[in-house]
């Protein structure tokens, strides 16, 4: 296809690498921006932002916020959260693909009716806070939990886009041999889904591990904020304090009480945790997706497209 | 009536099973079995469905009652008997956001901020999927979109406390750069001043997905045929008129389906995001429906308010879903549904 190099296709090459490196650049330096600056003395910090490199390299934010007794605790709750609801959704999800999927299924109608109902309609924020509320899971370790237990019916179309790809005369010969539909999943179906099965389960894994809606609206004890509502904390409490500065250490106590923490060493400002903290919330998702990053194609697209 | 159809479709069922009996017997694979229709195996996969079933029914059926508040004076204390004995109200809590001084300008932000995004978002990250389609190294092509990927999986807590420190007037990144450059004398108030609200909103969100958005058009770009492309170097087209003559038309069906889901969504503000980027001092441009009604709803407890606001725009949301792909259908015959 490009046997024929003119000047103009060069001059076009050339250009094309140079837009993706500075469109690479533009990604890559707001994360690289907060790395470095998060390293840094934070009293150094006052003369101005590092930009590439730290002026005056310590460890002590990233000490500081690792020590904190209430951000491990986020660090756990969400963690524990993202974990569990990972294995248990994907799981579930693909059991009902696999059912749904099935020729034979009666009442396939029904399913579908109840499927697609639930993907376009919502009863919107103040209808769910008080089914919540109603059933117990307002303010509760298991409202990051219940409700998250199935992953939509978006996934169940990508699943069953997938299934239909195995071939007929796997099942037709289980089923000849006596296999019921548990070992048919687990035996055939599991294995051979593997693709889409770790593409999906890292898109639920970073929604999970990303939301702080469910903190925001749904909970109430400090003991229940996720990595990123206490990161959300600490940035809106940070852009206030931008602007009215001192006021937003009295009325931000969390913030407060970091600094009085980490009074002894003197190199850790609300600047230099806000943004350790902040690149903590974001290394477990951004060392998972390259790995999965094969899978995104080829498991989804089929899918999502087909479907 | 209903006897009948129930005995035609028994006797259909019947026909369907001999026919399939019958190919499985010449071993021709369709998507039917002989096998499965029996009671145990019906059991086994309603047990297999059962979980999702009573969650699905749970958590997004029995809200949908819950928005007969929204035509109710209700109170928040009496609770979830509060829903069946507060009265009706005429429509009140509708005429309350129709008449209040809030609403066209939420509904200006919301509309606005949607459509620049679109605007904006679709011709760019499509023009982005047409050159890294055009990068000829292979290994240099998946590098880029693994990069360009990352900020989609970063939290929009993560990804706007970015911007707001390389937003701050106190030596953010911009800011620096604009008073080095003398193209600004004293830093500019980015997060207080409205004017540049829907600015930050769009092009954050436009870094944020350019990479994994055009992961869509690149997959369809993939299905186009290499004949084409072929045939038209031999009649010396060069690579623009390829983009323009092949690889466009060749997705638009995709394109298409993100138009309409793009229209469908224009109710929709992405509300993980504008409440980052939300101060007191910006509110007159970036107070949307969905912040609108965590604040009413959830902060000033107006329960039966707040959710008539989340009805009004569901219905304007399924009406313009449906919209779009009738007038899809109509012009390019390719649509959603």
């Amino acid at each position: 296809m490009n046997e024929s190099k003119s000047l103009g296709d060069k001059v076009f090459n050339i250009t094309n690498v140079l837009i993706m490196l500075i469109l690479m650049f533009l990604t890559l330096y707001p994360f690289w921006f907060s790395i470095v600056n998060s390293l840094n003395d934070g009293t150094d910090l006052i003369r101005g932002y590092c930009f590439f490199w730290p002026r005056q390299f310590t460890l002590a934010s990233w000490r500081t916020v690792l020590a904190d007794p209430s951000i491990m605790n986020a660090a756990w709750i969400t963690a524990s959260r993202t974990l569990i609801v990972t294995v248990v959704s994907i799981f579930n999800t693909a059991m009902f693909s696999y059912a749904f999927s099935r020729p034979y299924l009666k009442h396939k109608k029904f399913y579908s009716v109840l499927g697609f109902v639930s993907m376009y309609f919502s009863g919107g924020l103040i209808p769910v806070f008080m089914l919540f509320k109603w059933l117990g899971l307002y303010d509760n370790y298991l409202v990051y939990i219940i409700p998250s237990l199935f992953a939509g019916f978006f996934n169940v179309i990508i699943f069953n886009a997938n299934f239909k790809a195995i071939p007929d005369s796997l099942f037709e010969s289980a089923k000849t041999d006596g296999a019921n539909e548990f070992t048919i999943f687990f035996r055939i179906v599991l294995p051979l889904s593997k693709p889409v099965l770790a593409a999906l389960s890292v898109f639920v894994a970073v929604g999970i591990w990303n939301d702080y809606g469910t903190t925001l609206f749904f909970t109430q004890s400090n003991f229940l904020d996720t990595l990123q509502y206490f990161t959300l904390k600490l940035v809106l409490s940070s852009q206030a304090a931008d602007h009215l500065k001192n006021v937003a250490l009295q009325t931000s106590p969390e913030l407060a009480s970091l600094l009085s923490k980490s009074a002894g060493s003197g190199p850790v400002t609300s600047r230099t945790i806000e943004l350790a903290s902040m690149v903590l919330a974001s290394l477990p998702m951004i060392i998972i997706y390259p790995f999965a990053q094969k899978f995104f194609v080829k498991g989804v697209m089929i899918g999502s497209i087909k479907g | 009536m209903r006897k009948k159809g129930k005995l035609s479709n028994k006797s259909a069922d019947i026909q369907n099973k001999a026919v399939i009996h019958e190919q499985t017997k010449t071993t021709n694979s369709r998507k039917s079995f002989k096998l499965g229709y029996d009671f145990h195996t019906q059991m086994e996969l309603k047990l297999m469905l059962l979980p999702s079933v009573i969650l699905i029914l749970v958590f997004s059926f029995i809200p949908l009652f819950g928005l007969i508040i929204a035509f109710k004076q209700y109170d928040p204390i009496t609770g979830i008997s509060g829903i069946f004995t507060s009265s009706w109200n005429n429509f009140r809590n509708f005429k309350i956001i129709f008449h209040s001084f809030d609403f066209v300008p939420m509904l200006i932000n919301t509309l606005g901020i949607n459509l620049l995004n679109n605007l904006v978002g679709v011709p760019v990250t499509l023009l982005f999927a047409l050159l890294l389609n055009e990068v000829l190294n292979s290994r240099f092509k998946s590098f880029i979109q693994t990069v360009t990927y990352m900020p989609h999986f970063l939290s929009w807590v993560i990804y706007g406390g970015l911007f707001i420190t390389l937003l701050s007037t106190d030596g953010g990144v911009v800011n620096t750069i604009l008073m080095n450059l003398h193209l600004i004398s004293k830093p500019i108030q980015f997060l207080i001043d409205p004017k540049y609200f829907w600015g930050i909103a769009v092009v954050t969100s436009l870094l944020k997905d350019l990479g994994w958005g055009a992961i869509l058009y690149l997959s369809s770009m993939a299905g186009i045929d290499m004949e084409l492309y072929e045939a038209a170097t031999i009649d010396g087209a060069g690579r623009f008129k390829k983009m323009l003559y092949i690889t466009i038309p060749g997705i638009k069906p995709t394109l298409m389906i993100l138009i309409i889901f793009a229209v469908s969504g224009m109710l929709n503000n992405n509300f993980t995001q504008i409440y980052i980027f939300q101060n007191s001092l910006n509110l007159p441009a970036s107070q949307v429906i969905d912040t609108y009604v965590y604040q009413i709803g959830l902060q000033q407890l107006q329960f039966g308010v707040a959710t008539a606001v989340g009805l009004t725009k569901s219905v304007f949301g399924v009406l313009l879903l449906v919209g779009a792909n009738y007038l899809s259908r109509k012009l390019t015959d390719s649509g959603l549904f």
